[in-house]
């Protein structure tokens, strides 16, 4: 039983959820080493993502993660735009006009959009960027995908707790990319919104996959 | 935390409607998507001038829209860049056909944004050129950051490429001088106080009653350190000094010396810390040959300034001197 645009659309939906809910949070994370700027802009973008989702109902969960994309580069502005809107345009791409979305399609369509973010973004792992979420996230998904009796949810669930997990980890980091590289030692210490954002959105992943079971 | 606005959300499409008001002999002012492009662009022959950014840096950019500087500002949300969406229209309204240099200043979302807005341009068939713009030395260059960052300097990369611009140089030439400018030129700020994000509504950052962040960014990003306040003279020094030996200047170099204001900072203590700036380049047989002292970057109501030198030669003074009519900046015209 694969993943269809229902699915992709509750997805969604339940990432705008989310951004609204922990905006402050992350506009808190934000502060002290970025520019307070990260929860306001992945509302926005998201919200606006809603609109045109409600405007133009997509047909395939790749029309909608596209459409996702375009909205996100084109709203949210700052890193975080162009960075998920990449992430999102590559994993449409990999997802292309599937209607059936089975555990190995999702895996690969994950590593595409984090092979986006490290491509536009040129972070690595460690820097204290949204890569130390995604990376570990795409090789959880990708194991379970691997594993017996890998199911889309599974992949989705993995992916999550690595990912909340991976944000975690982010803690004791120095960061060596975006804004908060320049605080140098004084970043240590401080959790990366982007990071955690990630985690937010691959949970809401995960969360509407559950309901398709 | 008092604020002169209505409403956090509407903060720059209320600020920037009463700058299209306030200034419609020189500039329109587009609403959504939101960019401020010059009353009589595209100007036929000329190359193209576009920058932008966040906003809350008034009169960056908008203010430098007119003639002899930019022919379009593109402002994003305060303190985030602005979004392709808005870059690719003000890009192609800046286009007769001689192409068009971006001026972005070196933060991750400016240019990853300018980067793909470029891309969507090219796509059109507009020639665009980019001149990035990193001239703070409080951040060391290196591969464990994102590189310096875009400050002081921008405002005179705007100026003198601007310029080239009007008096009809090229797309390539335009471009070059931008780049020879940020080659030439660098800057360091302090703060005396935080600035408060109308959105986040709390200051950016922390500073105790006492204390001052030396190398601050126009974001509030942090800079080199934290010290006790003390008096205008110690502070310039701290802040001319990493500039002057950046920069390598000599005796007998002669600079532009731009002392800014981060926006809650009076003009009267401006001009102490450039009489003291001017003394001690002097001293170091320094010519400081042309000067700017004003708000002209800013971070919101931060208190504190900058102070930017620009290494000059006889084509960047000329194209400094030559003609401006903006918002902000106005002589000769």
């Amino acid at each position: 039983m694969g993943l269809d645009v229902g699915w992709a659309v509750r997805w969604l939906t339940l990432s705008a959820e989310a951004m609204a809910e922990h905006r402050v949070e992350l506009i808190e994370l934000d502060r002290p080493i970025g520019d307070s700027d990260h929860g306001e802009n992945m509302d926005r973008g998201f919200k606006a993502v809603m609109d045109k989702l409600a405007e133009a109902p997509p047909e395939t969960a790749g029309a909608a993660l596209k459409l996702t994309a375009m909205t996100l580069m084109s709203k949210v502005g700052g890193a975080a735009g162009p960075l998920y809107g990449t992430a999102f345009l590559r994993a449409a791409t990999a997802l292309g006009d599937a209607a059936d979305i089975d555990a190995g399609t999702l895996a690969t369509a994950l590593t595409a959009a984090r092979d986006g973010i490290v491509a536009r973004g040129k972070a690595e792992s460690g820097d204290k960027t949204m890569v130390d979420a995604w990376t570990p996230a795409v090789d959880a998904g990708s194991a379970a995908a691997g594993a017996d009796g890998g199911s889309p949810g599974r992949v989705l669930a993995a992916a999550a707790d690595a990912a909340e997990a991976g944000a975690v980890s982010t803690d004791p980091m120095q960061a060596r990319k975006g804004r908060a590289s320049y605080l140098g030692e004084r970043s240590i210490g401080h959790r990366d919104p982007g990071a955690v954002s990630t985690a937010l959105i691959l949970r809401a992943a995960a969360e509407a996959a559950e309901g398709a079971a | 935390m008092k604020k002169l606005i209505n409403d956090p959300k509407a903060v720059v499409d209320e600020s920037v409607e009463g700058f299209g008001l306030a200034h419609a002999d020189l500039v329109t002012v587009h609403p959504d998507p939101k960019y401020i492009v010059r009353k009589d662009a595209p100007m036929a022959g000329k190359v193209g001038l576009v920058s932008g950014g966040g906003s809350g840096h008034e009169p960056l950019h908008g203010g430098y829209v007119g003639k002899g500087m930019l022919d379009a500002a593109v402002p994003g949300a305060v303190f985030t860049s602005p979004t392709p969406d808005q870059i690719l229209p003000a890009t192609l309204a800046s286009n007769s056909g001689a192409g068009v240099v971006h001026i972005v200043k070196n933060y991750t979302g400016d240019v990853l944004n300018f980067e793909t807005a470029a891309e969507l341009a090219q796509a059109e068939g507009v020639e665009v050129r980019t001149v990035l713009v990193n001239d703070d030395v409080a951040v060391q260059d290196s591969l464990y950051t994102a590189g310096r960052r875009g400050v002081g300097g921008t405002v005179l990369v705007e100026k003198i490429a601007g310029a080239a611009a009007e008096r009809g140089d090229d797309l390539d030439a335009v471009a070059a001088i931008g780049d020879r400018v940020n080659q030439n030129v660098r800057s360091m700020g302090v703060a005396l106080t935080a600035c408060t994000v109308p959105h986040a509504g709390v200051p950016s950052f922390e500073l105790e009653d006492n204390e001052i962040e030396i190398g601050i960014g126009i974001h509030g990003e942090p800079g080199r350190q934290k010290i006790p306040m003390e008096p205008a003279d110690g502070i310039t020094d701290r802040l001319l000094d990493p500039v002057v030996s950046d920069l390598g200047l000599a005796s007998g170099d002669k600079v532009l010396l731009f002392v800014n204001g981060m926006g809650g900072t009076p003009q009267s203590e401006l001009y102490i810390v450039y009489r003291r700036a001017v003394h001690r380049l002097e001293e170091q047989g320094v010519s400081v040959e042309r000067s700017l002292v004003g708000n002209y970057i800013t971070s919101l109501e931060m208190q504190g300034c900058s102070i930017t030198v620009l290494k000059l030669d006889d084509e960047m003074t000329a194209l400094w001197d030559a003609p401006v009519h903006t918002a902000a900046l106005r002589w000769g015209a």
